[in-house]
């Protein structure tokens, strides 16, 4: 089993999403994280889907996406010919003692700080999955209170593109 | 000019060409049947619910090819279409069901006979859609209806609120339409042809499987002349039975888990499988790691999902059968399988389908069909009385079968002929059905009879649900629960034996049918049914009621037990 993903621009009209979704649930596929907004044409939207499974699973799956009538467009976003990225936030626990050293973490991941008390900080990371999971690990001694993120999003490297 | 939507409705299939729509009024649709009163070019059959509705146009269009139209109100009429969408989605008939919608304002309120429709029926349907504003109305029909029959056909769902059907817009209906996702593949790859040529080249066993979609396609001709050209043998899925003709020599059978030993064996024993318009069901494949598992695969279908889902393919060819069809014809070549053709006749000769038992059999009653119709159209119900069916009709250009494959829907058959019959006034339609299917949606009775349809509806009654009780006779130890339908309240819950002590059967469809105002007719001994047969044919004004009184415990043989792999038949029991 392995992660694969997939970019797709589907017509944005209500209920696409859960036509998608529904899709996946119906024929058991695995979504890992699913994003989805608004493209530079307002009828048409970006979904960024993380699947897990095999090459045929895969295949399946792509197959089936492109029979829906609102799906456009299809194309894997392969590690090496495309850039992919997720947005974290992490609200840790930060007393006097501990406020430094977690900015100092912060600072060597290019991390923002964009909330600040007296018991906790809300960093917020940009970067791919192995960045985010160094950056979690670096964190955890201090107690992670909450934890939330976007799902991959991503773009074809070059001149390549999905853009009709 | 401005005109309401529901003018705009009737404009619009008016310019699709619709003859026949099949309507269910109520609360939510009056408006459009209020558009719709008094035109004369577009004939709105009544039907007795919205189930036998859906079925019908899915018989009407099967029967014509053309695109089968509904219209329901919301809510419980809408819900009462599902078993239909589903049960044409998945044989690919084009039909466009339009729902009735509560205004849009009240949309998610839970208003009164209010329902998400278009949710229900995403995942069983090819496309489902509300229209949200008046202006959408006309491009949405057209799309409607060009994806319904465009590629592999499908069923199409449209929700229309209220206030759309009556509020004020343009008049004009497009006349084409660009979907920028639904492109349907109209093209075949030349690579891929070669290749799957080069590979038949080389066989030496080589075999056609022909599926529904070469039906659908209408490519029956060219697929005979393929066969011809090439001398390789044909066998068919129970969609696919009438391609060929199935009394050409090249014809072996159908395939599957209630196939003929002939045809199994030939899918286990060839080295190149050609298959054109299949899915590769599970009731085709028996245990999928077994099938065909000598053979390099060659698949052409319209689906590109279809292709190497269930069954690993080597060649696949995405394409329309017909095109695709028409392109072998040019390139292929004649091949040398005598040897094979002589193989797969020394089974047929040695393992026929045929019935143990004498007299009144179902294998008897479909003979003297197939003898007493050069030309009808064949409807089934699902169970023994389909399997029956696919196993014994001959069929050809003349003799179509329509048959729920793909979801196997009991209470099908019954209206499926009546709105085939409306497609094919000068036809005969024949129903073949068993005393539980048929009493599923006999309230149709009432919409044959309005319109005088002279529909033949032979009813194999054995007093069961026949196919789950053969099932929990050959691997459940005779334990028939829930599958009699002599059962009464006076009967021991574990019963495992018809007798003579059974207690009368009910309903009497004799007297059932007289009370509709049509014809019955009860047959219990084999001499009489043609007799029976001919005065059904010579009722042209009314349906007719034949019912067999068939073996209680007649079963469909051979069968491939469930997990088993196609060469493991149970041919006698």
């Amino acid at each position: 089993m392995k992660k694969y993903v997939l970019s797709l621009l589907v017509e944005n009209n209500s209920g696409v999403l859960s036509r998608i979704a529904g899709l996946f649930a119906r024929r058991c596929y695995n979504i890992d994280s699913l994003t989805v907004g608004m493209t530079e044409d307002q009828k048409i939207s970006r979904v960024t889907i993380t699947v897990i499974g095999d090459e045929q699973i895969l295949e399946q799956i792509k197959k089936q996406l492109n029979k829906l009538i609102e799906v456009i467009k299809i194309v894997e976003l392969t590690p090496e010919d495309s850039v992919s990225r997720e947005l974290v936030f992490v609200k840790v626990k930060a007393d006097n003692k501990a406020r430094s050293n977690i900015i100092e973490i912060s600072n060597i991941f290019r991390a923002n700080i964009v909330d600040v008390s007296n018991s906790s900080l809300i960093l917020q990371l940009t970067g791919d999955e192995e960045k985010v999971k160094a950056f979690m690990n670096m964190l955890e001694p201090f107690g992670i209170i909450e934890f939330i993120r976007s799902g991959a999003t991503g773009l074809q490297r070059g001149d390549k593109s999905i853009s009709m | 000019m401005d005109i309401t939507g529901s003018e705009l409705f009737v404009k619009a299939l008016r310019e699709e060409q619709v003859d026949i729509l099949f309507g269910y009024p109520g609360g939510q649709a009056i408006d459009l049947f209020d558009a719709l009163y008094g035109q004369r070019d577009i004939k709105v059959i009544l039907p007795r619910h919205e189930q036998g509705l859906i079925h019908a146009a899915d018989g009407y269009a099967r029967s014509t090819g053309k695109v089968g139209v509904c219209l329901v109100t919301s809510g419980p009429g809408a819900t009462n279409l599902v078993t239909g969408v589903a049960t044409a989605n998945y044989d690919s008939v084009p039909l466009v069901c339009f729902t009735g919608q509560v205004t849009t304002n009240l949309i998610g309120n839970d208003a009164f006979q209010e329902v998400d429709i278009v949710g229900i029926t995403r995942n069983i349907c090819k496309y489902a859609v509300t229209v949200r504003n008046r202006q959408d109305l006309g491009k949405i029909i057209k799309k409607a209806f060009f994806i319904a029959r465009t590629g592999k056909p499908g069923v199409v769902v449209v929700d229309l609120p209220k206030d759309i059907q009556s509020a004020y817009g343009e008049d004009t209906y497009p006349q084409t339409i660009d979907v920028r996702g639904y492109k349907p593949s109209n093209t075949v790859h030349d690579g891929q042809i070669k290749k799957a040529i080069e590979a038949l080249n080389q066989a030496r066993k080589p075999l056609f499987l022909i599926g529904g979609g070469v039906n659908i396609a209408g490519a029956g001709k060219e697929m005979r002349q393929l066969a011809e050209l090439t001398g390789m043998p044909v066998v068919t899925t129970i969609m696919g039975k009438g391609a060929i003709p199935t009394s050409h020599p090249l014809y072996v059978g159908n395939i599957g888990i209630h196939a003929g030993y002939a045809a199994n064996a030939a899918i286990s024993e060839c080295d190149v499988l050609f298959s054109i318009g299949t899915r590769f069901n599970d009731r085709i494949t028996g245990k999928t790691d077994t099938f065909a598992k000598n053979a390099t695969l060659i698949h052409i279908d319209v689906d590109p999902a279809s292709i190497s889902r269930n069954i690993a393919v080597d060649i696949p060819i995405v394409a329309d059968a017909k095109k695709a069809i028409e392109i072998l014809l040019k390139k292929s070549n004649r091949l040398d399988c005598k040897d094979w053709l002589k193989q797969i006749m020394a089974w047929k000769e040695a393992y026929p389908l045929t019935m143990k038992s004498k007299g009144l059999t179902p294998q008897r009653i479909i003979e003297e069909i197939n003898q007493s119709f050069q030309s009808a159209v064949v409807v089934t119900d699902v169970g023994q009385n389909q399997l029956w069916a696919t196993q014994f009709l001959e069929l050809d250009e003349n003799r179509q079968l329509l048959t729920s494959g793909g979801l196997g829907t009991m209470g099908y058959g019954f209206p499926a002929a009546i709105g085939a019959k409306l497609g094919n006034p000068q036809k005969n339609v024949i129903v073949i059905c068993g005393d539980g299917g048929m009493q599923m949606n006999i309230q149709e009775m009432a919409t044959a009879v309005v319109h005088e349809l002279s529909v033949i509806v032979c009813i194999l009654n054995n007093g069961y649900l026949g196919n789950v009780r053969q099932w929990q006779e050959m691997f459940y130890h005779k334990r028939y629960s829930g599958t009699c339908l002599r059962y009464r309240k006076r009967c021991e819950s574990d019963c495992s034996k018809p007798g003579k002590s059974c207690p009368e059967y009910t309903p009497d469809f004799i007297k059932l049918a007289e009370s509709y105002g049509a014809c019955g007719i009860r047959v219990t001994q084999a001499e009489e049914i043609k007799a029976a047969l001919r005065a059904a044919i010579n009722n042209l004004s009314a349906p007719t009621v034949i019912e067999f009184i068939i073996d209680p415990e007649e079963n469909v043989l051979p069968i491939v037990p469930p997990g088993s792999p196609l060469s493991e038949m149970i041919m006698e029991y």
